[in-house]
């Protein structure tokens, strides 16, 4: 039978789009936080602990997108241009944010609450659009002939601005446990407040996901509850549910890293409840990954260099994560 | 918006948002090098003066990188926003080059970025050169990629069209096509002539203003010593890269020398100066030098090189725009070369860091790397047209059905973001610039001597001054 080239790539692509949730999640989830503290040096502090690797942490968004290209051009084709206001509104909040990090400290006092609401706003703009484009993905695209032909504003539907709303919640789980892990004192105090109602929040959002997406889907309720499927993947949701309550278990003691590994579990459970949903289509409802395919020219040649160079970004950016390991301090920073 | 169709609002939209990226780009290629040598230079001979330059220079090197990666994010989902036909056509073989950029440097800029710009007490100096190393290869290997991407586009080879899509056959052929080894040399030298030129000209300010120290009396020399070097190159690869494009994309150069027509037997002038008119198809007030444009297309001295006419109208690149840009491109390159070489000739005199005029000069100069390479940029992309694969696919067929009112909605978000943005960017950069490279035992003039975040390496200068107390001490 050969090397599978479309499943293959479909997981990797899988992966480094959940590279990507994981990694730019959390600092986005910062940006989230920034209204709910006000103190100038917190929010130093906040930034201080991202700023060493967000940029790498926004390279795996890069990667999903080449990756895309390279090995599904008909769905990277199809969706980018399908979802292009939303994608549009993305990038401009990821620039907003991304400039913020480095022009707040370089801004005089007068123009430095005004990086700060960039920075706040750009994430709540990024974060929101990934989640609707989401949300729009999940809708589906009508397609004919291999082209789009829905129309500009199809992507707005109640369904997708919801799912724009939970991203929001999700990424700000992954930034307040982040930061429990990276702050102390009263900064660090308050993010373990915060994190109670966010995690339960976010437990809501999945749920109301979880229903809702089955119910306006069909074919993706008979996935997930015919026989046997339904006891395969019954172990998704229970283990949210006690991952959750393991978080909140968590927050009541003095925790490190234990909310933030599990918030990361969390996601993973729900992310791959998505890719339960949506196997194997790659541009719901139904063009698949092996319809939308490159050439295998295409996919073999780009899969020997990701097989052989994603294990070194992997290492590499462990190690940066290693040098800037441990607490950061107010008003320190690092040296 | 003003009639415009929506077509040519992607184009604009397109050309808008790369040309601001590209800027950054260059610049952080060449300085990312030059951080390199710096740090290269300091570890060898442990003269603070390098340190010093290498802390300065690496503050503005992190705004402009941010910028740079920004700008870049938005144009990697550009092609399928914009452009959905191409990418689903030759997505098979831009993708995968895309592809390998993400992975090969990208990711390396990025990993080790964070070292490099807030690791300077963390890490050893071998571990930090090494991190200053990596990134300099990394923005190297990611103009790589996206060059042989861009060359295929121009001189596409290696594939076959089955079903309607690219199919590539032969990987070799499509990287190694024939306008990549051109294009490669002539940006990367494009990337460190503008950095030297931004160097130099902070250099020469500075001296302007009688802020006269070893270190910037360092950025100066340095810098006029790679112009020196870069700009005679630079010419040198244009020449070839012009004669290469004249096998492959005659059209192009017809257009970009105002050349309509061949007479039997006749040489083909130079036209210096002119203004194609491409309904008449003439051009216009042109003032030529006779033999020169055979000279130097054929070098032969009664050599014949296709004219515009020789070409169906609807096949032929806009001659007014890329003759301009063409002309621009060059006259600054004929500018750098002046500068170096007068550089050199003040400097054997002794008298280069006195020299008003020379200083002067190379102050101006300092932008004129980036015109010039955004006017090259023009120049190619443009005399393109009406191909965006050339011979392969038309740019018509590329672009995706958005409405025209889409797009100019876009269109103005992503001008006026852009130039707020960039433009306050921009606006620290210099004034970091003006700030000039501080010595080791000034106070740390930094905010509340908080240290900032990391991607200012604010905070490293501190810790350095610390350092070279202790210098001294030992
Ligand atoms: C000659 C060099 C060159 C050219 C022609 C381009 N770029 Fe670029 N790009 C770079 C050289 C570069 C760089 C030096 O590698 C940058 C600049 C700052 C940086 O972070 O890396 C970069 C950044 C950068 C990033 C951000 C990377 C990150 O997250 O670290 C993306 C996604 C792109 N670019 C994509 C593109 C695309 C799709 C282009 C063409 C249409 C393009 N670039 C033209
Ligand atoms: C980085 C410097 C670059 C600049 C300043 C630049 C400039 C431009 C300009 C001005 C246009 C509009 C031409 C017209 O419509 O008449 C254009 C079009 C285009 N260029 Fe480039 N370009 C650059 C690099 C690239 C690269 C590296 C690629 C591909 C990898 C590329 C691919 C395209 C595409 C797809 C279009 C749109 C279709 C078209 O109008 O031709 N460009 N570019
Ligand atoms: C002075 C002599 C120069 C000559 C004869 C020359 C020649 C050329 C030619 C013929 C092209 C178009 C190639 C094509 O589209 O196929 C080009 C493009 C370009 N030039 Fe120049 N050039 C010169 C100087 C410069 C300088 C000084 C810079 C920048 C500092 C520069 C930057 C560029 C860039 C960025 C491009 C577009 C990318 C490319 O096609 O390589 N050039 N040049």
């Amino acid at each position: 039978m050969g090397i599978d080239l479309p499943v293959i790539w479909a997981v990797i692509i899988a992966f480094g789009l959940m590279m990507y949730v994981i990694m730019d999640g959390f600092d986005l989830g910062i940006g989230i936080l920034f209204p709910f503290v006000r103190d100038r040096e917190d929010r130093d502090t906040m930034v201080n602990t991202v700023a060493p690797v967000w940029d790498g942490n926004e390279t795996w968004l890069v990667l999903g997108g080449a990756a895309m290209m390279a090995v599904f051009p008909l769905a990277y084709a199809t969706i980018l241009s399908a979802l292009y206001l939303p994608l549009v509104l993305m990038l401009l909040g990821l620039i907003w944010r991304g400039v913020a990090f480095e022009f707040r400290f370089k801004a005089d006092e007068h123009h430095k609450p005004f990086w700060d609401k960039a920075f706040a706003g750009g994430s709540y703009v990024a974060t929101f659009f990934q989640g609707v484009s989401l949300g729009a993905f999940l809708n589906g695209f009508p397609m004919e002939n291999g082209s789009y032909t829905g129309g500009a504003l199809d992507w707005i539907t109640p369904f997708s601005l919801f799912t724009g709303l939970g991203l929001i919640v999700a990424y700000a789980l992954l930034g307040s446990t982040w930061l429990i892990i990276k702050t102390e004192g009263a900064l660090y105090d308050r993010m373990v407040v915060l994190a109670r109602p966010i995690t339960l929040t976010l437990l809501a959002v999945i749920g109301i996901v979880s229903l809702w997406t089955p119910f306006a889907h069909p074919d993706i309720a008979e996935r997930w509850f015919s026989f046997p499927n339904i006891v395969f993947f019954s172990p998704v949701p229970v283990l949210v549910l006690v991952s959750s309550w393991l978080i909140l278990r968590s927050l009541q003691g003095t925790p490190h890293v234990a909310p933030f590994l599990l918030a990361l579990f969390v996601l993973f459970l729900g992310y791959s409840g998505l890719g339960i949903s949506l196997w194997p289509n790659i541009i719901p409802p139904d063009i698949t990954i092996r319809e939308a395919a490159a050439p295998a020219q295409s996919m073999g040649f780009t899969l020997v260099g990701a097989l052989f160079i994603i294990p070194f970004i992997l290492a590499y950016t462990a190690w940066s994560y290693y040098v800037f390991r441990g607490k950061v301090k107010a008003g320190e920073g690092y040296h | 918006m003003f009639g415009l169709t929506a077509l040519e609002l992607a184009r604009i939209q397109f050309g808008f948002t790369i040309s601001f990226h590209i800027i950054f780009p260059a610049i952080t290629i060449g300085l990312a090098s030059y951080l390199a040598v710096l740090e290269g230079l300091w570890l060898w001979k442990r003269d603070t003066v390098y340190r010093d330059l290498y802390h300065f220079w690496s503050k503005i090197f992190a705004v402009n990188f941010a910028m740079g990666v920004v700008s870049g994010l938005v144009m990697a989902y550009q092609f399928g926003t914009n452009w959905s036909y191409f990418s689903a056509f030759a997505g098979s073989v831009t993708g995968p080059l895309l592809a390998y950029e993400v992975l090969t440097a990208f990711f390396l800029e990025a990993g080790f970025l964070g070292v490099m710009l807030f690791g300077w007490n963390k890490v050893g100096p071998g571990l930090h050169f090494f991190s200053t190393l990596m990134v300099a290869l990394g923005t190297l290997i990611s103009a790589t990629w996206i060059l042989a991407s861009n060359s295929w586009m121009q001189t596409p080879q290696g594939f076959e069209i089955i079903n309607g899509v690219v199919v590539p056959v032969n990987w070799f052929e499509v990287i190694f096509n024939p306008s990549f080894p051109y294009r490669l040399a002539h940006m990367t030298v494009a990337a460190f002539l503008a950095t030297a030129l931004f160097v130099g000209a902070s250099g020469a300010w500075h001296l302007l203003r009688g802020n006269d120290n070893r270190r910037v009396r360092t950025m100066l020399s340095m810098a006029m010593w790679m112009l020196l070097v870069s700009a005679p190159i630079q010419i040198f690869i244009g020449d070839l890269h012009g004669l290469n494009t004249l096998k492959h994309q005659p059209a192009k150069i017809a257009a970009l020398e105002g050349h309509w027509e061949n007479k039997p037997g006749e040489a083909v002038p130079l036209t210096l100066f002119g203004w194609p008119d491409m309904e008449a198809e003439t051009t216009r007030f042109a003032v030529k030098v006779p033999h020169l444009g055979s000279l130097i297309l054929t070098h032969e001295w009664n050599g014949q090189f296709p004219g515009l006419k020789e070409f169906a109208k609807e096949d032929r690149p806009n001659s007014t725009v890329v003759f301009w840009s063409f002309r621009i491109m060059v006259g600054l390159g004929m500018l750098m070369l002046l500068l170096g070489v007068w550089g050199l000739w003040l400097r054997w005199r002794g008298r280069m860091f006195e020299t008003n005029l020379f200083l002067r000069f190379a102050a101006v100069m300092g932008p004129t790397g980036l015109i010039a390479i955004l006017a090259g940029w023009f120049t190619t992309e443009i005399g393109r047209q009406p191909w965006i694969v050339y011979g392969v696919m038309r740019t018509k067929d590329a672009v995706s059905n958005h409405s025209a009112l889409a797009m100019s909605t876009t269109l103005i978000v992503f001008i006026v973001v852009y130039f707020i943005v960039f433009g306050i960017g921009t606006s620290y950069m210099l004034k970091l610039v003006a700030k000039g490279p501080a010595e080791s035992e000034h106070e740390p003039d930094d905010e509340s001597g908080r240290p900032a975040r990391p991607l200012s390496a604010a905070h490293d200068q501190m810790d350095m001054f610390a350092s070279a107390h202790q210098d001294r001490k030992g």
